[in-house]
C-alpha cells in the first residue's frame, strides 16, 4: 500500500520544561476524515500544533507526502500543504471578514475559489465588510474553516470546530466537513464529542496522557461504545 | 477681550503655520515608530539617530558625489533602511523573546554609538544643506503670511507619505499580513507567511521613514549629529499621546501637537517647549493607552 498522506511516528513535544506528547503515532490517508478523541489535556490540540510546527520543541517523525517536517518552521509546513483551523479560531479583529478570508496565502493550486466558498458559507458574503470578530461564534468558525479552503492545502486540521456552538450550527459544520471531504480534502479533526465525530469521520484515534491508546474505525464504533465511554468518561 | 485674542491670533498665525512644519516631522517620525512598535514590539530609540543619518547621507551624496536633493530623497531612505535591516538581522532580532526593556536598551545604545561616530567624524557644529532650486523660490503668499516654499513642501510631503503609509497598511494585502501578525504572529506564520522576513522588512521600512524625514529636514535645520536627539524626545511624547502603535493616531497627533506648540508660542511663549509634555502627563493620567490607542 502507498504511504499515507500524513504519517506521524513517535512524536514527542514539550512546552518549555513540561513534556506533553510522549510518542504519538497517527496515519491519515488521502481523502479520509480522521478524528482525535480524548479528554481535555490528553494532547489532542498539542498534536495538531506540533504537526503544524507551533510547539517549540518536538522530536520523532512527521511525514507528509513522504516529506519529513518534524523540524521544519511553520511557514514551510504550511507551504507543504497542511493548514490548521485553531481551537480559538484565530479570527483577526483588525481585519474585516474578506481580509480574514483572503489572508492565508495560496500555497498550491487546487483550493476552492471564492464563489464556491461563498456558496458554502453565504453569511460570509453578506458580512464581507464587518470586522472579523463582530461575527457570531458560529460565523467565526465558518470563517476560520473557509479561510483554509482557499489555500490549496490538502490536509486540513480542525481543532474542535463544534466547541461551544448551538446544535443547529454543529449540524451545519458537520455538513461542511462532509462537503469538503467530497471535494477531496483530507481532514484531521480534534473532537471531544464522539457522537458528532461518528457522523463525519472514517476512523478515530483515542488519546490519553500524550499518546494514542486506541484506534477505532467508524464501522466498529457501535460495538466499541463501552470502551469509548471508559476513555472519555461520559 | 475677545478682540484682543483674535488680534493676537492674527499676528501669531505665522507661528501656528510654522508649528505645522514641526508637526510634519513629529508625524513622520512617530509614524515610523508606530510601524516598528506595532510589528516588533520594540521601542526604537535609535529612531532619532536614523533620522540624522538620513540627513547626513543626503549631505554626503551632495558634497561628495554631487547627487542632488531629489535622488537623495529616494536613495538616502533606501540606504539607511538597508542599514536598519542589517541592525535587525544581526542584533534586534535576538531580543524578541526577552522583555521589551532590552530592545529599548539596545536601540538606545545603538543611537549613542551612531551619534558618537558621526560627531567624531563631522564635529558638532553642523553643515548647511541648500534646498533644491525648484523649492528655493520666493515665499508663497498664504493670505495671512508668507511661507517659504520649502516649508510648504515639507508639510505636503509629510501628508502624502503618511497617507501612503496608511493606505499600504489599511488597504493592501501586505498591510493585512502586518495587522494580522501584530495580533497573532504565530498563526500568520502557520498560514505560510515568512513572518521573520516580514519583521525585518518592517523595521527597515520604519527606519527608511525616519531617514526620509531626515532628508526633508536637512535644508531646514543644519545637518548635525544631534539633530535627531533634539527632536526624538518630543516625538516620543507624541507617540505616547497618540497611542503606541496606532498609525492614524501618530499622524493626527503629530500634526495636532505641532499646531498646539505653535499656538502656545502665540499666547504663552514661555510654555511652548513644555506644552507637549504637559499634555502627555494629562493624557497618561486620563487615558493611559493614548488618544488613539487600544487599551
Amino acid at each position: 500500500m502507498a504511504e499515507p498522506l500524513l504519517k506521524v511516528a513517535g512524536l514527542q513535544a514539550w512546552y518549555g520544561e513540561s513534556h506533553v506528547l510522549h510518542g504519538v503515532d497517527i496515519e491519515v490517508r488521502e481523502g479520509e476524515v480522521v478524528t482525535l478523541l480524548g479528554r481535555n489535556g490528553a494532547g489532542k490540540t498539542t498534536t495538531l500544533r506540533s504537526i503544524m510546527g507551533l510547539v517549540g520543541r518536538r522530536s520523532g517523525s512527521v511525514r507528509f507526502e513522504g516529506q519529513e517536517l518534524v523540524s521544519a518552521r511553520s511557514d514551510r509546513i504550511a507551504r507543504a500543504g497542511i493548514a490548521l483551523c485553531p481551537e480559538e479560531r484565530g479570527i483577526f479583529a483588525s481585519l474585516d471578514v474578506t481580509e480574514n478570508l483572503l489572508l492565508p496565502p495560496v500555497v498550491r493550486p487546487g483550493g476552492m475559489d471564492l464563489d464556491a466558498i461563498y456558496t458554502l458559507f453565504p453569511n460570509l458574503k453578506e458580512r464581507a465588510r464587518s470586522p472579523g470578530t463582530r461575527l457570531s461564534g458560529g460565523e467565526q468558525q465558518m470563517l476560520a474553516i473557509a479561510r483554509i479552503l482557499r489555500t490549496g492545502a490538502k490536509l486540513l486540521m480542525l481543532d474542535e470546530p463544534t466547541e461551544g456552538l448551538a446544535p443547529v450550527i454543529v449540524q451545519q459544520i458537520g455538513q461542511t466537513i462532509r462537503t469538503i471531504k467530497e471535494r477531496g480534502f483530507t481532514v484531521l479533526l480534534v473532537e471531544q464529542n464522539f457522537r458528532f465525530a461518528q457522523t463525519v469521520a472514517d476512523r478515530h484515534y483515542v488519546m490519553e496522557h500524550g499518546h494514542v491508546v486506541d484506534a477505532v474505525s467508524n464501522a466498529e464504533m457501535a460495538g466499541a461504545m463501552d470502551r469509548l465511554h471508559g476513555y472519555l468518561g461520559v | 477681550m475677545l478682540e484682543d485674542l483674535l488680534f493676537q491670533l492674527q499676528i501669531g498665525l505665522p507661528q501656528v503655520a510654522l508649528g505645522l512644519v514641526n508637526g510634519a516631522f513629529y508625524a513622520l517620525l512617530s509614524l515610523g515608530l508606530a510601524v516598528i512598535f506595532g510589528m516588533l514590539n520594540v521601542i526604537n530609540f535609535a529612531h532619532g539617530a536614523q533620522f540624522m543619518m538620513g540627513a547626513f547621507v543626503a549631505w554626503m551624496m551632495l558634497s561628495w558625489l554631487g547627487i542632488g536633493y531629489w535622488p537623495a530623497l529616494i536613495l538616502a531612505p533606501l540606504i539607511v533602511g538597508a542599514f536598519g535591516v542589517l541592525l535587525e538581522k544581526t542584533m534586534i532580532s535576538r531580543l524578541y523573546k526577552l522583555d521589551h526593556l532590552y530592545g529599548l536598551l539596545l536601540t538606545f545604545g545603538l543611537a549613542l554609538i551612531i551619534e558618537g561616530v558621526f560627531r567624531n567624524q563631522f564635529g558638532s557644529s553642523g553643515m548647511p544643506y541648500a534646498p533644491p532650486a525648484a523649492l528655493g523660490g520666493p515665499p508663497v503668499d498664504l493670505g495671512f503670511m508668507f511661507m517659504p516654499v520649502y516649508r510648504l513642501w515639507v508639510v505636503v510631503a509629510a501628508l502624502v507619505m503618511s497617507l501612503v503609509t496608511w493606505l499600504v497598511i489599511e488597504k493592501t494585502r501586505l498591510g493585512a499580513y502586518l495587522r494580522a501578525a501584530t495580533e497573532n504572529a504565530a498563526l500568520v506564520q502557520a498560514f505560510g507567511v515568512n513572518v521573520p522576513r516580514m519583521i525585518t522588512l518592517t523595521y527597515g521600512a520604519g527606519v527608511a521613514l525616519a531617514a526620509f524625514a531626515g532628508v526633508l529636514a536637512a535644508p531646514i535645520y543644519s545637518v548635525n549629529p544631534q539633530m535627531g536627539s533634539n527632536l526624538i524626545i518630543v516625538v516620543f511624547a507624541v507617540v505616547v499621546i497618540g497611542g503606541m502603535g496606532s498609525i492614524l493616531g501618530s499622524v493626527l497627533t503629530g500634526f495636532g501637537l505641532g499646531l498646539v506648540e505653535g499656538l502656545t508660542k502665540v499666547f504663552y511663549p514661555e510654555a511652548s517647549s513644555t506644552v507637549i509634555f504637559v499634555i502627555m502627563a494629562i493624557v497618561l493620567l486620563a487615558r493611559p493607552a493614548g488618544l488613539f490607542g487600544r487599551a
